[in-house]
């Protein structure tokens, strides 16, 4: 009988010092979550993809209530899923401004000087930390390893003759591209501005023209041409304020180098030139 | 054997992950990025210390006065599981800092198996408290190095584009392992 007694008797009396102990534990340590927190996290998918940018669900919920996060930033869930957050918080749910990625290069294999072999692993963010930075000339352009193309989760970028293009079609705008480029060539744009600067290298004219044939020489010819003034010069490189610019693509028509992407619905009108090609293909 | 002999050879000569085989869940499960893989090892060095103190005494105090010792793998699995619960609950109000590096990894080590074998070897081998926290503590520190080792190579590995897409991820993680392990049997010999 006590073969039986005994064990039963230990192994319940664990159970029971242990159980109070976590019940008391509970009480004593119980530490006051806002209750919209919880419900938060209850409405949320709980897949914990970190895609919100904040450690797993529960992360998002807490920086939903302290007012760090937007409520439209869960992916998975989407709009339906903003729209409860918005509620539990109180606030509207403003529709965010959808985004594009924009490849800000135009340095193909036929435009970009190569001025090294590399050998290493395909992949930027291993040859970024190579002396010499990579087997291209430009310092600030895209490699074409596709880095990009990995991280993508919607196959929407694809390498073209050596250069990261973006299919606007199929980007949703989640910014994963751009997080990843090691040379931050990838930015977000608002998926209505067409008219953009295909080049990220500051340096003055002579030095990209050495470098790049599509490069930004910041002649300023942009700036002057631009009726609204939505172009201004940061150093020696033109930079379009998507919020002044209308999309009207006169200084695309004026650059010399061509380093202005127009990504405006083909005209007939400047089919030759190699902004449009790129478009033309991105839009395949 | 001294206690630094047991420190070393709990880390390296019987590595809880590449010589024993016990924790494989996490070091294949948590090991795809070094933050993370980090996290994990401080935590499993955390519990694994406190549950070899609380499982010794429970054992020495409880089980064998009572002639009930073939009891010892459900007394330790309660005692683990009841006090992993009962640290996080206590970090989350006493320390909020390490709670936040911790607590995702903390429910995911009550049932790490590297911690009950921990306790089990203890027993097994007859180890004093200090010698029971020493060993707690040195291989839960090997843990720390092996899934730390392996996070870096897997994070190197993922780079590479030229690997056929077939054994991307788990498979070369698991010849990934394979390979440390045999290179871990190096140490042996290095304690007699």
């Amino acid at each position: 009988m006590n073969g039986i007694l005994y064990p039963a008797l230990v192994m319940g009396g664990l159970g029971v010092v242990f159980g109070s102990l976590l019940a008391f534990a509970s009480k004593k340590f119980f530490v006051a979550v806002d209750p919209r927190q919880s419900e938060i996290r209850a409405i949320l998918p709980g897949a914990n993809c970190g895609g919100c940018g904040f450690p797993g669900c529960d992360g998002f919920a807490e920086a939903c209530v302290a007012g760090t996060a937007k409520p439209t930033a869960c992916a998975a869930g989407g709009p339906d899923v903003a729209a409860k957050i918005a509620e539990i918080l109180g606030v509207t749910a403003e529709s965010s401004e959808p985004m594009t990625a924009f490849v800000r290069c135009q340095g193909s294999k036929d435009k970009m000087v190569k001025d090294c072999v590399y050998m290493g692993f395909d992949d930027c963010r291993s040859a970024s930390v190579v002396p010499g930075r990579g087997p291209g000339g430009c310092a600030y352009g895209c490699m074409g390893f596709g880095t990009c193309v990995k991280v993508c989760s919607f196959g929407a970028i694809r390498i073209i003759n050596g250069l990261a293009v973006v299919d606007s079609e199929k980007c949703v705008g989640c910014g994963a591209c751009a997080a990843e480029c090691p040379r931050g060539v990838i930015t977000l744009i608002p998926k209505k501005s067409k008219i953009q600067v295909a080049c990220a290298n500051p340096l003055k004219g002579p030095l990209v023209k050495s470098v790049c044939s599509a490069g930004c020489i910041g002649c300023t010819l942009c700036v002057k041409a631009c009726p609204k003034e939505a172009i201004e010069m940061k150093g020696s490189l033109a930079v379009i304020d998507p919020a002044k610019c209308v999309n009207c693509g006169l200084c695309a028509a004026k650059c010399p180098v061509k380093a202005i992407r127009d990504a405006r619905p083909p005209r007939p009108a400047p089919k030759p030139q190699p902004a449009a090609d790129t478009a033309a293909e991105a839009a395949k | 054997m001294s206690l630094l002999a047991l420190f070393i050879s709990s880390i390296f000569v019987n590595n809880i992950l590449l010589a024993r085989f016990l924790g494989c869940c996490p070091f294949l499960g948590v090991s795809s990025q070094l933050e993370t893989a980090k996290g994990m090892g401080v935590a499993v060095i955390f519990v694994t210390t406190f549950a070899a103190i609380m499982t010794w005494l429970a054992y020495t105090f409880i089980l064998v006065p009572l002639g009930l010792e073939y009891l010892y793998t459900l007394a330790f699995i309660l005692i683990i599981a009841a006090l992993v619960q009962f640290v996080e609950i206590v970090l989350k109000k006493v320390m909020p800092g390490l709670y936040k590096s911790l607590g995702i990894f903390l429910p995911l080590i009550t049932t790490n198996c590297a911690v009950l074998g921990v306790a089990v070897i203890n027993m097994n081998e007859k180890y004093s408290l200090v010698a029971s926290i020493v060993n707690a503590i040195g291989s839960s520190a090997g843990f720390l190095v092996a899934i730390v080792l392996m996070a870096g190579i897997r994070e190197k590995i993922e780079m590479n584009a030229e690997m056929p897409r077939c054994v991307r991820g788990l498979p070369i993680a698991l010849v990934t392992a394979g390979l440390m392990s045999i290179a871990f049997m190096g140490f042996n010999g290095l304690i007699k």
